[in-house]
């Protein structure tokens, strides 16, 4: 257990390391990285303090040495157009985007969840045939037209949403449906899947036998079991739509972190911009290795994989 | 006993009805073949069936609804957008677009991923150490917020959304195909060719590489969707194909300016566009999936 838990996060950790390399890289690689980090119509002398800050006169190493220095500091550099540290934009807007997440999660999961049992239950049935139109709509369908879509209806034909914009309850219904439809359609065919394996299994074939009423074994003894693949995944799509928020917050104004890296593209503040991408790719490392530490504590069979 | 041009006309009628019925039964899926030829077809003759340029508009044009609406006219059966631009022709030269950008980064990410997958799983060692942390790693960012980032790096083209599109969803290629040199390197008619000699360069070449082949093409055909989407987010947030290029994305974003006036059809219509450009591919991936590589089905 304990070589398990070392090695897991010392791949998270190697994986942190190809990230920042990666944005190292692909900062240097497309020319003077200080042009980027200097404000639009900076003067030269000003891109000449840049560029002794960040050392770019010296080798490349002492240049990484130094990138990951300020990120373990929590350095992520000063915003040009809020002229703040970038971290404190980024927490002060987080907050937000786990609320709008949060609410997304829970129309995916009133959605998915029950009309993923209905097509397993009815397998092959009209419920069934419903779902698999449903789930190549919920992939073919971008959110961000989604959300149009619901402006146009809820907001100018009806009346009945604002568009825009944060505060009230109401200003987060249409953004959340927006985003968590994708993942509805994601929820939905687990819940199906793993339906039909459970329902498949020998202790349901036992209830059934010794005569259970059916709501029962599928309510009670197959949806329990069915359940936990299902909010697994829940639980990684949270930190994934807290990331993949963008054009949802553009679209609404929703002062998330997605609507601060549009911010960071349309004002050209690069540090922005590079900021958001680190802290979400660290996110996600960090969620993959929970839920991996989570499983090995569960199942033992997964610790001794390898 | 002469055959009578009415009769061979009908056998060929038939001939051609049996040969659809027998796609049908093969299960041949005929709406997103038919989708993605209309699509291609809008594409190649582009300048042939537009009505008019798509970059171009009349200010006093501007917000006209489609034909069928009042206010509408027979010049522009769409409608026009916010400088009056006919909304029909930049849809047929924005076919164009998706089908450049989605195919050519498609295939570029299957060759980087393929190969890379290959080398990886074949080779082993630390060479397959290097490249499988380099993808778990670029797994790790969201594909959206990754592919800005690099946008917001080398500034928006055609060309640039291909490479950073190529750039993100390489990875996803390689897995796959790791996975799957790994089954093979075991396989009798491989070890067989070491016996014989064979090169390494060889044998990742002639016998592993058509192996692999199948599940390429099967991931190639479901990334399209995706590739396609991700291409309108980017335009439609301002970095992927610039203005006043005919893109999808980019259309919706003009559309947002005539959102709250109710101007429908600039929002409705690329959208449908790209909808059904995503669905084809989904489906036409399903189905190659199944015919061609049945381990896939659970990915």
């Amino acid at each position: 257990m304990k070589r398990f838990i070392v090695r897991r996060i010392g791949y998270a950790l190697l994986s942190l390391v190809v990230l920042s390399l990666t944005i190292f890289v692909f900062v240097r690689l497309t020319g003077d990285p200080a042009v980027l980090l200097v404000e639009p119509g900076a003067s030269k002398g000003d891109i000449d303090a840049i560029r002794t800050d960040l050392g770019l006169d010296r080798p490349l190493f002492v240049q990484y040495a130094l990138f990951v220095k300020g990120l373990v500091r929590g350095d992520f550099g000063r915003s040009f157009y809020y002229r703040t540290p970038v971290l404190d934009l980024y927490l002060e807007r987080l907050p937000n985007s786990l609320l709008l997440a949060l609410v997304a999660m829970a129309f995916s999961l009133l959605i998915g969840i029950p009309s993923g049992i209905l097509a397993a239950v009815r397998v092959n049935g009209w419920w069934d045939g419903a779902g698999k139109v449903f789930a190549l709509l919920g992939l073919s369908m971008p959110s961000f037209w989604v959300g149009l879509l619901l402006i146009l209806f809820f907001s100018v034909y009806l009346g009945w949403l604002p568009s825009s914009g944060s505060g009230t309850p109401w200003h987060v219904l249409m953004p959340a449906f927006a985003l968590g439809w994708y993942f509805a359609a994601a929820h939905m065919r687990l819940t199906r899947s793993s339906m039909l394996e459970v329902l498949g299994s020998e202790y349901i074939k036992l209830a059934r036998l010794k005569g259970l009423p059916e709501a029962l074994v599928i309510g009670k003894h197959a949806f329990k079991n069915a359940l936990i693949p299902v909010l697994t995944l829940a639980g990684i799509n949270l930190v994934l739509m807290v990331n993949v928020s963008v054009v949802v917050e553009t679209i609404f104004a929703w002062p998330g972190v997605g609507r601060l890296l549009y911010e960071g593209i349309a004002f050209r503040d690069f540090p922005v911009v590079q900021t958001t991408v680190i802290l979400s790719g660290v996110m996600i490392v960090l969620v993959n290795l929970t839920v991996d530490l989570l499983y090995a504590v569960i199942d033992p069979r997964i610790r001794y994989e390898r | 006993m002469s055959v009578s041009r009415a009769d061979t006309s009908r056998a060929a009628a038939l001939t051609v009805a049996w040969r659809l019925a027998a796609f049908r039964r093969e299960g041949l899926p005929l709406f997103p073949i038919a989708i993605l030829t209309v699509l291609a077809l809008l594409a190649i003759f582009a300048e042939l069936i537009a009505p008019h340029d798509p970059q171009v508009g009349l200010l006093g044009e501007r917000f006209r609804p489609p034909a069928w609406q009042q206010g509408g006219s027979t010049a522009h059966l769409l409608g026009t957008d916010h400088v009056g631009r006919d909304v029909l022709s930049r849809l047929i030269f924005g076919a164009r677009v998706s089908m450049v950008v989605g195919f050519t980064a498609v295939i570029v990410a299957g060759v980087i991923g393929t190969t890379l997958g290959i080398l990886a799983g074949y080779l082993g060692g630390w060479v397959d150490q290097v490249i499988m942390r380099v993808t778990d790693a670029w797994l790790a960012f969201p594909a959206l917020t990754f592919a800005i980032f690099l946008a917001a790096i080398v500034g928006p083209s055609e060309m640039n959304i291909v490479i950073i599109l190529a750039l993100v969803y390489w990875t996803r290629y390689a897995r796959v195909v790791r996975g799957e040199v790994l089954s093979l390197k075991e396989r009798d008619f491989v070890r067989l060719a070491i016996v014989a000699g064979c090169s390494k360069r060889t044998i990742m070449k002639r016998h592993i590489l058509p192996n692999v082949v199948n599940s390429a093409i099967v991931l190639a055909t479901l990334m399209l969707g995706i590739v396609i989407v991700t291409e309108a987010a980017l335009s439609f947030l301002g970095v992927g194909v610039p203005p006043p290029k005919p893109a999808w994305g980019l259309m919706l974003a003009d559309g947002k300016k005539g959102l709250m006036a109710g101007y429908w059809w600039l929002t409705v219509l690329p959208g449908v566009c790209i909808m059904l450009m995503v669905l084809s591919a989904n489906l036409l991936g399903d189905w190659l999936r199944v015919k061609l590589d049945p381990q896939l089905r659970q990915l």
